[in-house]
């Protein structure tokens, strides 16, 4: 778990809708669920009703390990939203997971220095309370 | 089967207002659109009277609807409106010229107007997208959802995450970033219509400029802008006899790659180090009958300097990778190089009117009366939009 919160106060959180209350449920679970296409098996991340693959609606979730690496990363030094004006220079990192097809998730490396980063560095999951309903994925160094 | 419209279809006419840097301009944005089509309309020697089309972007404000009757116009037979911002100004003139083609309409304007500190704070995150658009709030649904809560809130930071790829991927420098950019602002040294002349830009400069989203720094960034601007397209056999020399739309192309999207995160890797472009600049020079050898000055979109490059290698003027050695040599300056870029200044340095001010700066260089004239260009492309899908690219040629 992260030790403490990445972002302020005031940060947008996550609305649920149909197409992925099942998603932020999961979270709320510590639980990374990335979709994965009932028909042909193909994953997908962000939810989509539709399998690009196959044109199936039926999917189910897998749970991911949580584990991957750096697929890419910027470092946000010109806040463009309240909450950031005061935490600047951030990091937000694209991290390709392992399992799961190598699906792509957007999220932010905490507990380490932005200058460590690197594209291929290799990163787990880590969960944040962000409030009584919401716990948020980071990702944090791994060994090796 | 499918039917070429090359070289069928013409520009006649452009229009200008004054640019500024955002927020300074003296007039309202639906005026500053009313002005720059009447201004293209004037310089292609017709009449307002004489429109009977229209096209723009879905995200303008001065709406068809609104412009037509505020501006008098007879009868339109062809209404049309090109999904997006940047990406589209090689479209709506694309489509302006199949119109023609056809026969849908004659007198097409194509306009653009921007004052965007008009209706929304600068530089703040957004949700939603073009006129839908709203300041970002407590909660947030949709795709933005999976992004915004993590702090990727604007347009600079998505595409930074690409062009750290192509750094990684190919080694890409910040510096070779930054020749972008010099070049741009040497180009507006030259325009007096350029927000940013009398403002030179060195590569120190933009090396030592603050960082928005590392890697990209402030000068790797378009700058945003107030102003109008319009292209007047007719059949070209009709442009013969009008007051200018007739700039030919000798191919236009706009698409979408496969897979390429809204959903960012979910693109293809070879996405991520594209302008997302190579199928239409297959298409664009197969309609065309030329290659990139054949191109003397091109107009590039510069949202950010790296997807410049990118969409470099896109057209084939180098090598997948090779777009950081490609124009850190020269070869886009003017007047030695062998592909100048930007010659207006472009985005970063004349004025961002959402590209369409490149396809004037484009027109310039084929009546031959650019502030950096590319001696007896024949051929000029147009890339709009480079990795912001649905893009757009035209071939114009000297009439």
């Amino acid at each position: 778990m992260a030790e403490s919160p990445y972002f302020p106060d005031g940060m947008p959180v996550p609305l649920p809708d149909q197409l992925t209350a099942d998603f932020w449920e999961g979270c709320a679970a510590r639980e990374l669920r990335i979709q994965r296409c009932a028909s042909c098996g193909t994953h997908r991340h962000v939810p989509a009703p539709i399998c690009r693959a196959c044109q199936s609606f039926e999917y189910t979730w897998d749970v991911s390990n949580g584990t991957g690496r750096i697929f890419s990363y910027i470092v946000v030094h010109h806040s463009v939203h309240p909450a950031t004006d005061a935490i600047v220079p951030y990091n937000v990192s694209v991290i390709e997971l392992d399992d799961c097809g190598g699906v792509l998730v957007t999220s932010n490396v905490v507990d380490c220095s932005n200058d460590d980063l690197y594209v291929g560095m290799p990163v787990r999951v880590v969960w944040e309370q962000v409030d009584d309903s919401l716990s948020l994925y980071r990702f944090t160094r791994a060994g090796g | 089967m499918s039917t070429s419209i090359r070289d069928a279809a013409s520009i006649v006419g452009i229009g200008e207002t004054d640019y500024w840097k955002v927020g300074r301009a003296t007039t309202g944005e639906f005026e500053l659109a009313c002005t720059a089509v009447m201004r293209a309309v004037e310089d292609a020697g017709l009449e307002l009277s004489d429109v009977d089309g229209l096209c723009t972007y879905t995200s303008e404000r001065s709406a068809p609807i609104a412009l037509a009757p505020a501006l008098g116009l007879n009868d339109l037979r062809f209404v049309n409106l090109y999904p997006g911002g940047g990406n589209a100004a090689g479209g709506v003139v694309h489509n302006a010229a199949l119109a023609v083609a056809v026969g849908a309409a004659t007198t097409i304007v194509c306009y653009r107007s921007l004052c965007q500190g008009q209706f929304q704070r600068f530089g703040r995150a957004r949700a939603g997208s073009g006129l839908s658009a709203q300041p970002m709030t407590t909660s947030i649904g949709g795709p933005q959802a999976f992004t915004a809560p993590f702090g990727l809130m604007s347009p600079a930071q998505m595409y930074a995450l690409d062009a750290r790829r192509h750094m990684h991927e190919f080694g890409t420098t910040s510096a070779q970033f930054g020749a972008v950019a010099v070049t741009a602002y040497a180009n507006a040294q030259r325009n007096p219509r350029a927000v940013m002349y009398g403002r030179p830009l060195t590569l120190e400069q933009h090396q030592e400029s603050r960082l928005i989203a590392d890697p990209y720094r402030l000068f790797d960034c378009c700058q945003e802008s107030d102003g109008a601007c319009a292209v007047v397209v007719t059949s070209s056999d009709r442009a013969a006899g009008l007051r200018h020399p007739r700039v030919l739309i000798t191919a236009g192309a706009q698409g979408l790659a496969a897979g390429d999207g809204i959903e960012r995160q979910s693109r293809p890797a070879e996405l991520w180090t594209s302008a997302g472009m190579m199928s239409i600049a297959r298409q664009l020079y197969n309609e065309a009958g030329i290659g990139p050898e054949d191109i003397d000055v091109a107009q590039v979109y510069e949202n950010f300097t790296g997807q410049v490059i990118m969409a470099l290698e896109d057209f084939g003027f180098c090598a997948r990778g090779e777009g950081g050695p490609f124009v850190e040599s020269g070869a886009i300056d003017w007047p030695n190089g062998t592909l100048p870029i930007n010659t207006s200044g472009g985005n970063l340095a004349e004025a961002y009117i959402h590209g369409l001010s490149l396809v004037i700066e484009a027109v310039r260089q084929l009546r031959g009366t650019s502030t950096s004239q590319v001696e007896g260009a024949a051929h000029c492309l147009v890339v709009s939009g480079p990795s912001a899908p649905p893009s757009s690219a035209l071939v114009l040629s000297r009439g």
